[in-house]
Formats: C-alpha cells, structure tokens, sequence
C-alpha cells in the first residue's frame, strides 16, 4: 500500500506536522480536519480516496474513520468542484430573510441547481447549514469569505467581480 | 453502594453505574438500540429515556449514572411519551418491509415499536432509500433498514479490533458502511449480524432461508477450536438453518467466531458419504452396514493373522467426540496395537513422557483478561483462536476497547510471520523457524541475568553461548514485572521440529517469572484426544503403555509406513503435516478404513471401506476444551440416510471383534465409564516436566543458504473437513491469500523454484511478496483442496531442498 510520503508532498507534510505539533504526544489523529483542509486546497479543492487514505496513514488512524469526518463536515468536498465554490445557507434565520431568493437568482444566473457545477467550472453551488452569521442574513460564503445582507443585486456585484 | 428507586421499588447499585444496568439485573424492561452490555455507551438512539425525578427531561437509561436516592420512572407519562416520540422518529426513515426481511419475527425493532409505538404514523413525506453495500461472503445488507444505532461499527472498532465500519454523511444523509467497497474481514464479523438491533445486517447464508418463529432452538458445542463456544442451532425440519452464539460468560461471551457461525453450511454438502461404500474388485460401490462392517474386520483381521496387531494404525481427528476418541483407542488397545495418534500437525514428538499429560491452556479462559504480560510463542492468535485473541485484547487495552488508550497489559511475541494483530504489541521478535528456539533462549537469558535465578547449572550451561540483544532484554523486563503473566505456545510452535525445545524454553521462562504456561488446544478436543489416550505412549488418564506406538508422523512416512490403517474423521493427506507423502503411504497400504462424513477423490484411491459417520449436529457427545471444562451436547439433527455416529459404529466394530466391555447403549454410558476412569486426573502442571535439550543450536544461519526455510500456516477455515466444506467461509479473503505462496517482498525477483532433481516445477500457484514473510523464508498454507500436491510432495521435508535462491 502507498504510503503518506508517497502521495503527499513533503511541504504538505511539513504544514501537518505544525498542527499535530499543538495537540499532546499520541494524539495526532487531532490534526485530521486541518490535515485535509491542506491537502483539499492543494488538490483544486476536492479529496480523492486515496488522499484520504495518505492522510490516515500519516495520522495514525483506520481510513473509515477519515472518511467520517470528510463526508460529515460540508467544507470537504469528495467530488470535483468549479473554482469557486458559492454555498448558500439556507438554514432558519436565511431562510426567513430570503435565501429562497438568493438561490433562485444564483441558480437562473449560473444556470445550475444546488449542487451542480457550471460547464466551464467556474462555479459550483452548494447548500449549506447555518454558518453563524445570522445577523446579516442571508448570506453565502466562497473561498474564505463571507458575503452578508445578500440582495439579487449584490450577489450579481459579487459574482462579476470574480474572474 | 448506592440506592435508587425505580417504578416505586428500591434497588442497590454500585456507585457509577448505568441506570439501564441495574434495571436490567433488576428484570426492569427499558427498551433501547444502540446500547449493548459488551460495547461502550453511545447513546445515540434516545430509545431508552425514562424519568427521572427533579430532572427537567427524560434521561437516556444508559448514559445516567446512578445516583444515591434517585428516583425513577420507566413508564410514566413522561417516560412513556418520549418514547413513543422517539420511536416515530426511528421509524420516520424506517421501510417497515417486515414481511421481506430476514429479522422480522425476531427483531428488536418490531418487538419496540408493538410495545412503546405508536399505531400509525404520522410522517407523509418520502422515505429516503439507501443502496445496500457488499460486505462479503458473510453479511448480508439492507441498508434501508439501519436506523444508525452504531453498534456494528462500535463492534468492529472495540471487539474486531478493526474499524471496517463507519458512518459517514451527516444527519439525513448518515450512512452506515464501509464509504469504499470492501469486505468485512474480521475473523468475528459474524457477530455484526447478531449486534443489528433491525434487518439491516443479515446473515449471507441464511438469507430467505426460513423464519424465526418455524425454528427449534437446540443448545450444541463448537468443535473447531480449542474454545469450544457455546452455541445455539437453530433447526427446522432436521436441517440446521442457522448457528448463534450462546451466552456463556466464562468461555465465548455473547460472541462467536465465524467459523463455529457458518460451519454448519458443510451438513449439505454435495461431498456428504450418505451409505457405507466398499471396494470390490478395484470399484467402489454402496452397500448395507452390515457388508461393510464384516468387510472392513475381515480385512483388518486378514492383516493382523499375516503380520500382527502392530502392523495396524489409528488416526483420529482432535474434532471427534471424547465417546468416540475413547472407543477408537479402546478397540485398536483391544486388538494389542499401539500405534494411535491424534496429533496430526505435530513433528517433534521426542519429549511426549515428559509433556503434560493434554495440551492445556493452563488457567481459565477468563483468567487471560487478568494479564499484565503474555509472551506469545509461534501463534497466529486471531485466526487459530478468535476468542482467545479477544481475551487477550481486552488485557491489552483495560477493557477500554480503544487502541489510544493507555496500554494495559504488555503483549510480546515471538513469531515466524509478522501476522497482523488487532491489539497493541509491545515487543516482537520475527524470526525465521530455525532461529525461534535461540531468540527464546536469548530471552531466557536475559531474565537469568536480570533476575539473579537459577533453575540448574544444567540450564545456565546450555545457554552459555547464547547473547542477548535489547529486545530480549525488554522482554525480559515486561515478563519479570507484573502481577499475573501468561506464556501461551501456539500451533506453528507445536508444528516446530524442535517443539520439545521450544516447550522446555517456556517452561523455564515460566518458572522464573512465574507465569501460567498455556498451550494452545488446536481443535475441540485436543485436549480429550489426550485425556483418553489417543496418543502411542500413553492410554486412558496418563496411563503408561508398556510398547510405545507409533506417532502420527511416523504412521504417514515412508520408512515407518504400516500395512492397514483406521481413519476417523480425518482426511490424511491434508489434515496431517506428512502431507502428500500421507497420500502414497496409504495408497501403498494393504487394507484402509474410513470413517467419514465426506468421500474424497483421494479418499476413494486409497481407501477399501469408508463408514458414513455423523457430524457434530448429529450426534451426542463431550468436548473437553483448552481449560479442561467438560461440555457434552445432544445431536440436534438426526443423520442423513445411511449416516451413523461415529461412536455407534466403534462400538459395532468392537463387537465384531468379540472385545470385552462394548456394550454401550449410550453415548452417555462411554461418558460415564470415561469419567471414572479419568476421575482422579487433575490438571497438569504445564511448568513442572520438559525434556533437557541436548543443545540450543545457535550457530544456525542460513544466510547465504540457497534454501528457504519454509513456514507452514493452516488457513483459518481449513483446519477441519467440516470447515473446508462451509461454502461461505470458502469464499473469504482467508481462503483466497491461501492459494498463493509468500516470500519477502525484497526477495521477490531472486525466487526461482526447482525441484529436489533441479528441474524446473510447476506450483499452479502464484509467488507473491510478502513483507510479513522474513528473509529467507517461504509462506505457504496446508489443507489446500487441488492444486497443491505437486509442491508438497517435493518440498515437505524441512531439510529438503526443492526451493532454491538463484
């Protein structure tokens, strides 16, 4: 079986290796949400297999249990994405402000459902649960930013100032 | 000691315990899912929620702590609501297929939602549909049906020791599964189907098979290992449809391996013997038992008038009652011949006066959980004794079931293979055969310089020459300290050709630290076959023999080879390590009897008679397991057609013979008369007898040698006729690896096999690189049904060289 070292770069292993480092000694399976966000954003955004895979081999851990905590978090994406990901929340304090709206505009403006991916791969959008930012719902979030009091409006501003 | 009410009685607990616990000891229902007394709490199915007073909400029973003078409700209003509650949203995603599934009629689903449901639904939307996975040739699936209580994968990550299973996905979404296809392939998988509260793990075999409610329940005893489970069959009509596990706390537990689960596939087998057969002329042909019976003594006695009693031999397997062992060794001691023999995997018989009197594990099965540190010699522990293992596991992590946690007992080895184990080991030494005996010995030593003690000057002569390495020494260490420790020989030990040296090493490492020395009973009843006497040097309860017999190796080689020979229950030519050279010695032979419950291809050209005799399920009968516990069973089928338990056709043949004391009308009159005559044994002192090697060659090494050493496994489920016929085992990953011949990876390219006369030779069977394998070695499993003769007839004895390295 391929091991870590063959299937992840040593740099990657390096940045891994400051996060087992905060964690107590024998406990470095910790590290396994930040180990697969690194290897996720290296990957253009998705994780095969047998990242997964080099991923418990290098923490120490069974691969089921790696592949739990990538199929329950939404942030990991086990499929191919576009290049930016739109995931629109459509949880209670959204939806009441109107993310039924937002949707609807993403989807007719992309010509894509939720979940699908727009034939240049350019976007991908996606329905996520609540992302705390109640106060300034509805909202969405691409790459590491939040985007808040979204109107059609400000999601087209948004969206055109993407390349 | 705490007190607590519940429903208005008041009960005494142990502080901390689990309120569902004392309910339960209490005989109190709380109907739950997800928890499971053998698994860790996970409480995630809130089925068990009752009321507890001065709490604002219904608790979960198994997650609460008991408190002094706590007072709760099991079916109050509250109770009973967040029950009815929590059971509307079990059943939300739930089919309610139970007409098509296998569980129904013996599921906990159904029996909880009758008794805490409600009695419609009111959920309108769509169900979701979850597509069923492929676990194997064991389990089957039906994931639609999982409500997710966890408990398999909490099975597999604390019990199997291997986290298979998981729940990926997240709410709606959570799956159950493996997320890629895989077979589960732990050696106690099984239990997965017994742990599924619904009908979404079921049995592969079974499937469509029958109902729970048209079966028998029949209390029986696994014979296919030295544990000797406990087990229910459950039968309809005669046939035997499934086998369970039986609770037995101080043997299996609530579990059971899945060779005692599926082995009952092997009652139907198409190679099942149904009437007596006969050899007439060169052709084989059915026939009555009363033409076989005088057939078979006709021959045997024609061969004892020309030469004499000893030119006869009896073989037996160590998976046959202790009725049927007994009268096999009364009949051949009957007829003045000694050669009889049991123990067909063994090699070096050169200290069998000093052994103990039966290969006993040397404690109480339970007593492995108590260990602070075991050192195990020559044994694939998981797949020869899965419970065992699972003893010995929950030693190794303090009942915590989970691999990080602290480590409790420290578990050592001394192994030819690297076998996987699902338990943290502590020190290992890997080790080609040849060098086992001087790793053991470095051991030895290195406890004699740490603990200043001296069993003789004999001893300390012989080790003289020996050095010792770090390893030795930690292991040394971890032996001396702790305050019950345990050394457990295992079966490729005993298959060792200096095993009488490898027996004296533990025995003294034993004495020293004062360990339990624990042998590993192979079978049912080795531990009978031994008791009884089925063994050349030793008759009923130790008794001596004044003409010493021949062993069971000797009987099948060449040069020591007998004129007539009486198989019970064996198929010689792969159940013995004498391998293909067992094959030409009895087609060789003048006159052979079977008694089976197969007919083989081989069987047929060596055989004149083969008796039909029962399996397991079809007859009555005792086995002594590994701790020397006694367990008789009651045939739960009667036998196929012509079929006939063993112990009634010895007893027929001791009559034919005119010998004294055959009159047995009873399974239970042999059980009987075994007992008095074995009433005064008392365990052996594994410690106190061994045989003084006359050297511990250390010098061996064979590096530079173009010979490999070979290692010989027996596959899990090859070990007895029965197993090797249990369709389902057949097709695990277990049987498949076993079909191909393993040396070290590193080696790989150098192998070239020729025979003893150089020639090239054509194994039909992959070489494959193996990092488990060390230098120098070569892997390969007996007990394989076609295919495999070609190399073992050129390669069996361990001196030969048929394997070079170019």
């Amino acid at each position: 079986m391929a091991t870590a070292q063959d299937i992840l770069s040593a740099s990657i292993l390096a940045e891994i290796d400051k996060y087992i480092a905060k964690y107590p000694a024998g406990r470095k399976q910790s590290a396994v949400m930040p180990a697969l966000t690194l290897v996720q954003d290296h990957n253009g955004g998705w994780l095969t297999t047998q990242l997964m895979d080099a991923i418990a081999d290098y923490l120490d851990m069974p691969p089921i249990a790696v592949y739990e905590v990538a199929s329950f978090y939404s942030m990991y994406e086990l499929k191919p994405v576009g290049k930016y990901k739109v995931c629109v929340c459509t949880n209670v304090s959204c939806m009441l402000c109107g993310s039924d709206e937002i949707v609807a505009h993403l989807e007719k403006r992309l010509g894509i459902k939720l979940g699908g991916t727009t034939s240049d791969n350019k976007f991908t959008l996606k329905e996520v649960e609540c992302l705390a930012a109640c106060g300034n719902a509805p909202m969405f979030q691409i790459g590491r930013d939040y985007h808040e009091n979204l109107t059609p409006e400000k999601v087209d501003q948004i969206l055109d100032g993407l390349e | 000691m705490v007190k607590i009410t519940i429903n208005g009685n008041t009960y005494e607990a142990q502080a901390g315990q689990m309120l569902i616990d004392v309910a339960d000891a209490a005989g109190i229902e709380i109907p739950r899912f997800c928890y499971h007394k053998k698994l860790s709490v996970s409480a995630n199915c809130r089925m068990c929620l009752v009321d507890v007073e001065k709490a604002p909400k219904p608790l979960p029973a198994c997650a609460t702590p008991v408190m002094d003078g706590m007072v709760v409700q099991t079916r109050s209003e509250k109770a009973q609501q967040a029950q009815k509650a929590v059971m509307e949203f079990l059943l939300i995603n739930h089919p309610l297929d139970c007409p098509i599934c296998d569980q129904g009629g013996e599921c906990e689903l159904q029996d909880v939602a009758m008794g805490y449901g409600q009695d419609s639904s009111r959920f309108k939307e769509l169900k979701r549909i979850v597509p069923d996975k492929n676990l194997g040739p064991l389990i089957s699936t039906e994931m639609t049906r999982c409500i997710h209580c966890t408990r398999c994968v909490r099975f597999g990550t604390e019990v199997a020791g291997i986290r298979e299973m998981g729940a990926t996905g997240r709410g709606e979404n959570t799956r159950i599964g493996t997320y890629i296809e895989r077979a589960v392939e732990s050696e106690l998988s099984g239990n997965m189907i017994d742990v599924c509260p619904v009908g979404a793990l079921t049995s592969k075999a079974f499937r469509f098979h029958g109902r729970a409610w048209e079966m028998q329940q029949y209390p029986s005893i696994a014979p296919h290992d030295g544990l000797g489970s406990n087990i229910y069959m459950h039968v309809r009509r005669n046939k035997v449809l499934r086998v369970v596990p039986r609770e037995n706390e101080a043997i299996n537990e609530v579990w059971l391996s899945d060779r005692d689960r599926f082995s009952y596939e092997a009652l139907e087998s198409s190679e099942r013997l149904l009437h007596p057969m006969i050899k007439r002329n060169g052709k084989w042909q059915e026939t009555n038992w009363e033409t076989a019976l005088n057939y078979a003594i006709e021959g045997l006695k024609n061969i004892i008038a020309t030469y004499n009693a000893d030119a006869m031999g009896a073989l037996a397997s160590p998976a046959a009652t202790l009725e049927e062992l007994y009268l096999l060794q009364k009949l051949v001691r009957g007829l003045d011949c000694s050669n009889i023999d049991h123990r067909l995997h063994q090699i070096d018989f050169s200290d069998q006066n000093d052994a103990p009197l039966y290969p006993y594990l040397g404690q109480r099965i339970e007593e492995l959980e108590k260990s602070d540190a075991v050192l195990l010699i020559g044994t694939n522990l998981r797949k020869e004794q899965p419970l065992l293992n699972h003893r010995l596991r929950k030693a190794a992590l303090k009942n915590t079931g989970m691999i990080n946690e602290e480590i409790s007992a420290n578990i050592m080895l001394i192994n030819p293979v690297d076998y996987e184990f699902n338990l943290p080991i502590a020190e290992k030494i890997i080790a080609a055969p040849s060098k086992i005996v001087s790793e053991l010995a470095s051991v030895a030593k290195a406890l004699i310089s740490l603990t200043g003690k001296n069993i003789s000057d004999e001893i300390t002569d012989l080790l003289a020459d020996v050095s010792t390495n770090s390893i030795h020494e930690a292991m040394a260490k971890l032996l001396n300290e702790g305050e019950y420790k345990t050394i457990l020989v295992g079966r490729l030990a005993s298959t060792h050709p200096e095993f009488s040296k490898i027996r004296a090493l533990a025995a003294w490492i034993g004495k020293i630290t004062e360990a339990k020395l624990g042998y590993l009973a192979e079978a049912g009843n080795s531990v009978g076959a031994s008791l009884t006497g089925v063994l050349p040097h030793q008759g009923i309860a130790g008794h001596k023999v004044e003409n010493e017999g021949k062993n069971a190796f000797e009987m099948l080689t060449k040069e020591h080879a007998l004129k007539a020979y009486l198989l019970l229950g064996i198929e010689a030519e792969i159940d013995s390590y004498a391998g293909s050279n067992a094959l030409s010695v009895l087609e060789e032979a003048k006159f052979v009897v079977c008694l089976n419950s197969y007919k083989t291809k081989q069987m047929q050209q060596y055989a004149n008679v083969i008796l039909p005799i029962s399996l397991y399920p079809e007859t009555s009968g005792t086995y002594v397991n590994c701790e020397g516990v006694w367990q008789t069973s009651h045939g739960v089928i009667p036998p196929p057609e012509n079929v006939r338990p063993a112990w009634k056709v010895l007893r027929i043949l001791g009559n034919l013979f005119d010998l004294d004391e055959f009159n047995y009308d009873s399974s239970q009159e042999i059980q009987d008369d075994i007992h008095k005559k074995t009433v005064n044994v008392s365990l052996p002192n594994n410690l106190q007898d061994w045989k003084m090697p006359e050297s511990i060659n250390i010098a061996i090494s064979n590096e530079g040698s173009r010979e490999l050493e070979k290692i010989i496994e027996m596959p899990m489920y090859a070990i007895d006729s029965m197993v090797r016929r249990a369709t389902s085992l057949q097709n695990t990953q277990d049987i498949t690896q076993a079909a191909s011949l393993y040396v070290s990876s590193r080696q790989l390219k150098d192998i070239n096999i020729t025979s003893s006369d150089g020639t090239s030779l054509d194994t039909q069977m992959p070489i494959m690189g193996d990092e488990r394998v060390p230098d120098g070695c070569i892997l390969y499993y007996a007990a394989q049904k076609d295919g495999f003769f070609s190399i073992w007839n050129e390669s069996f004895k361990f001196c030969s060289s048929s394997y070079h390295v170019e």
